[in-house]
């Protein structure tokens, strides 16, 4: 092909390649930038607590102490602090889940007068900091007994929320309408529709919201930080300050033990890459 | 879709199909009093008062406001919180949107970069804000180990009043990768032979960029920033992580790196000023309020094509 080319197609054949070289020189550098602070972690994480403070800090651990990882989940009562993270992330996970399908059920696929209003006036609390509820909401746990259990963290969450219901309104209205009209005139109750033909429909949005309803939570610091006041009910982003508090800061013991915090998120991301990437999609095209 | 205030007389079917679409949403119309509209007015309420959940709230009429307008830190805070809404997000907006349109040229391994940048974004807040804190460790980090391997003296990257918000900054960029793919998502979406006809026309890559790309992903934009824009008021974890003390404060150097949330933090759980960080968190409210409706006012860019 090349030898028929006309001069200019080789000159743009040229011009391309030489782009192309570019932007992998950029997008390779920008990987290795990115990936950098992980490798530290673990780095870091592998070496001596000699070996910490020694300058220049070795690249690769000469000899890296696997053992690390083990202490740090001693030192602190790690486990239990991600079995808290968990606990308090799926049944967040379980109240969205539950609650924006019906929500979103009723906003989508029942025709009732108001209904696109009082959708309006539902999304529009997406825009609501969460700082301008945070204290009248805090003193209404603290009335009920509920502040240092997961309660407050947990229970809003089966009151729906908006984002996600947005998400999963879009995508029920794709479905047909005649799919429900045959049920209905088959006497199928609206629950029944819900749960026999739309629930199978739904599944690829309800991993989406349960994939970011799990990261989001498991992330989160500022609630546990406000609402966890036993040390034994803490979450683990709660608990890895502890290795600051006590005798100095002990670095390797916690990047230790940030890497094993960090580990179900990227584990979970590996196995659902497709669902993230369709999420992501999903959260841009609101715009 | 023409809404009328007055009430229409409904058919039969018209209100059962009500009474059946208000039972699905009702989980949203409790979360919508009990979680939002109540404790929006209960706030308005409590920052006319004085209360330290000891004893019963006390009116105070507008003195928590006037104390406001004298807070030395709580103007800092503002003033930090502005910086990092006006300065750091565009810097992350632009940076995000450069690196999607780096991914959008048909490299190979897409998956694999894909990853490798949006990684970041889903860990654990805390636990790697910590490595980032020794990374910019005056002492042992890296980030000055280099400077001092290329000859220059090192930083007091959080230690520094100058430039604990930069580090934040530069850190941030690091957390991006959900906007990167939101952008890589849109751009993948831009019809190729809109470019193609373009290209045909003699237009160079910037202008295609300039002319077309960004124009036809516009909305993805807007949506971005109103979102970043109501986030980054309420920028809270990494600067708390970041600074935080044995004692329990934060803050920084001369509160270098303090920031709106973190006073209302300190305000209402460390000071149990509820009332005061109730104003706080009303003012907050006003200023997300106010500047939403300004983008949404000004959102004549905004490039809405052939779609419903």
């Amino acid at each position: 092909m090349a030898t028929t080319a006309i001069p200019w197609q080789e000159n743009r054949i040229i011009q391309d390649r030489i782009k192309r070289t570019i932007a992998y020189t950029i997008v390779i550098i920008m990987a290795v930038a990115y990936i950098f602070p992980l490798y530290w972690l673990l780095v870091t994480a592998l070496k001596t607590d000699v070996e910490i403070f020694a300058q220049p800090p070795p690249i690769i651990p000469p000899n890296p102490q696997w053992h690390n990882f083990a202490d740090s989940t001693t030192y602190i009562p790690f486990w239990r602090y991600m079995w808290n993270t968990i606990a308090i992330s799926g049944l967040t996970v379980l109240g969205t889940v539950l609650s924006c399908t019906f929500i979103a059920y009723g906003f989508a696929r029942i025709q009732w007068p108001g209904r696109n209003i009082v959708f309006l006036i539902y999304l529009s609390t997406i825009m609501l900091p969460s700082q301008v509820t945070l204290i009248p909401l805090y003193l209404i746990f603290k009335d009920l007994g509920w502040v240092g259990t997961f309660l407050p963290l947990v229970v809003p969450h089966f009151f729906g929320s908006a984002l996600y219901v947005f998400l999963l309104r879009q995508f029920l209205l794709t479905i047909p309408q005649e799919l429900s009209d045959a049920a209905r005139i088959d006497g199928a109750s609206e629950l029944s529709i819900l749960w026999h033909v739309m629930i199978p429909l739904m599944r690829p949005a309800l991993a989406v919201v349960a994939l970011f309803t799990f990261v989001q939570t498991y992330r989160d610091f500022l609630g546990p930080l406000i609402y966890l006041q036993n040390q034994q009910d803490w979450t683990i982003s709660l608990g890895l300050k502890l290795f600051q508090n006590m005798y100095g800061a002990q670095w390797q013991l916690m990047m230790a033990a940030s890497t094993l915090a960090m580990l179900p998120t990227i584990v979970l991301f590996f196995f659902t890459q497709k669902t993230f990437v369709r999420g992501i999609a999903l959260t841009g095209l609101k715009g | 879709m023409t809404i009328s205030l007055r009430i229409p007389r409904l058919t039969k079917r018209q209100r059962r199909s009500l009474v059946v679409g208000l039972l699905f949403i009702s989980p949203a119309i409790i979360g919508f009093f009990v979680f939002n509209i109540g404790p929006i007015i209960q706030s308005l309420q409590y920052s006319f008062t004085r209360y330290n959940i000891l004893q019963p709230p006390r009116y105070v009429g507008l003195n928590n406001y006037l104390f406001l307008l004298e807070d030395r830190v709580f103007k800092i805070g503002i003033q930090n919180t502005l910086y990092m809404v006006l300065i750091g997000l565009p810097i992350h907006l632009v940076f995000n949107m450069l690196m999607a349109l780096l991914l959008n040229t048909k490299i190979k391994g897409l998956s694999i970069y894909r990853s490798i940048f949006y990684v970041p974004s889903i860990t654990p807040v805390v636990a790697s804000t910590i490595v980032w804190l020794w990374i910019f460790n005056g002492q042992f980090g890296i980030l000055n180990e280099f400077l001092r391997f290329i000859g220059l003296s090192p930083i007091g990257w959080l230690t520094d009043p100058n430039w604990v918000k930069p580090s934040l900054i530069f850190m941030g960029a690091w957390f991006g990768g959900n906007t990167i793919l939101i952008y890589l998502a849109s751009l993948q979406d831009v019809p190729y032979d809109l470019l193609e006809s373009a290209e045909l026309d003699g237009a160079n890559a910037i202008q295609k960029t300039f002319r077309i790309t960004l124009p036809m992903i516009s909305p993805v934009i807007f949506y971005t920033i109103i979102v970043n824009v109501i986030g980054y008021f309420q920028y809270f974890t990494e600067a708390w992580v970041m600074t935080a003390t044995r004692d329990g404060a934060a803050g920084g150097v001369a509160n270098s790196a303090m920031f709106y949330s973190m006073y209302l933090y300190q305000t209402a759980f460390q000071q149990f000023k509820m009332g005061y960080a109730s104003a706080q968190a009303w003012i907050l409210f006003m200023i997300v309020l106010v500047a939403t409706l300004f983008l949404f006012k000004t959102a004549r860019w905004v490039y809405y094509h052939a779609e419903n």
